[in-house]
């Protein structure tokens, strides 16, 4: 049984104007999987709760802490508390590692496609940071989605991780605003991308999508029009965008 | 489906992954890799892969394959309500001792 506990906040990292990364020192860590969440609870001094699931951004070969990436909505109860409150040496109340089905292990050595709408690259980055700790070498392809590069979570982090060279490419596409001169995508994810992106690593690569619940649609619906069955595709849909 | 012709509701839709904690406050496992079978077409899926509406008073999970809905969860301070007449089964693991 997972309890609720007492973590201390050890470091905040701005990743993007919208997103903060959060290092969560927990008193009763467990090693999590990559690709699970926690629950974070918040408790207002009249007693009213709210309540919110975070992806692990860290890999589960870090010890007695996690981070959290989150994006600051602007209706949000928990992530703007977060963004706007939340402070170095503070306390947080969570449970977890919550999840056993969007999950990769780096043992499990076949063709990885991630997929991410924008935030949806958290739980993603998780099974990344895996892949590299663990030393894994399985074919792995990442088509990032992001409104703006100003937007790429971890981009610097992303092209380290390319940069190393262990059979890992990355595909960025940018919706509303590209970098000059840039040649990759930028546009919505969609069945020509999606057939470019996944068909060179064959029909039996494991699939994980998230981000926005229409992006995700599209792209589940997508890859399984291009022949990849649909027990291999996992999605971890967030709503709509912008709540 | 194209995203133009999503309605509100189609965006609300997470996924069984969503509920996995209050599952796991029920039930005392991890619940999402739980195979579970949909009592109105038989499709076979994990608790995790179920269609998720959570913005309510309570939370449904559907089939992902024809939408019925298949599992009810509403807490109030005192109980918890558990309707999933709507799926045949749920496997759990058995802890091996």
């Amino acid at each position: 049984m997972i309890d609720w506990q007492i973590a201390t906040v050890k470091a905040i990292k701005p990743e993007t104007p919208e997103v903060k990364s959060f290092t969560l020192a927990l008193p009763d860590w467990m090693k999590h999987r990559a690709g699970q969440h926690y629950d974070v609870r918040l408790t207002a001094e009249d007693g009213y709760q709210a309540q919110r699931s975070y992806s692990i951004a860290s890999e589960p070969e870090r010890a007695r802490e996690i981070d959290l990436t989150i994006e600051r909505l602007a209706d949000g109860e928990v992530s703007t508390y977060f963004h706007d409150v939340l402070a170095v040496g503070d306390r947080v109340e969570l449970r977890g590692p919550i999840g056993g089905y969007f999950v990769w292990e780096a043992a499990l050595n076949a063709p990885l496609l991630l997929i991410a709408g924008g935030s949806g690259v958290v739980p993603l980055m998780s099974m990344l940071r895996h892949r590299r700790a663990a030393r894994a070498i399985n074919p792995t392809r990442l088509l990032f989605s992001s409104r703006t590069p100003d937007d790429a979570i971890y981009f610097d982090e992303l092209e380290k991780l390319r940069a190393a060279n262990d059979g890992l490419e990355i595909f960025y596409t940018f919706t509303r605003e590209r970098p000059p001169e840039w040649k990759g995508y930028a546009r919505r994810i969609d069945n020509a991308m999606l057939n470019e992106v996944a068909k060179p690593l064959g029909k039996s690569a494991r699939v994980f999508i998230c981000g926005p619940t229409a992006l995700v649609e599209n792209a589940a619906n997508g890859l399984v029009q291009i022949g990849i069955k649909p027990n291999q595709i996992k999605t971890e849909r967030f709503g709509p965008t912008g709540t | 489906m194209n995203e133009s012709k999503m309605d509100l509701n189609r965006e609300l839709m997470v996924d069984g992954n969503a509920v996995a904690g209050l599952l796991q406050e029920i039930f005392a496992i991890e619940m999402t890799a739980t195979p579970t079978e949909c009592a109105n077409c038989g499709n076979a899926a994990e608790v995790g892969a179920l269609q998720a509406y959570t913005q309510a008073p309570g939370a449904v999970l559907r089939c992902p394959a024809c939408e019925s809905v298949m599992i009810r969860i509403v807490q109030t301070p005192n109980h918890i309500y558990f309707d999933a007449r709507g799926a045949v089964r749920l496997t759990l693991p058995r802890e091996k001792k």
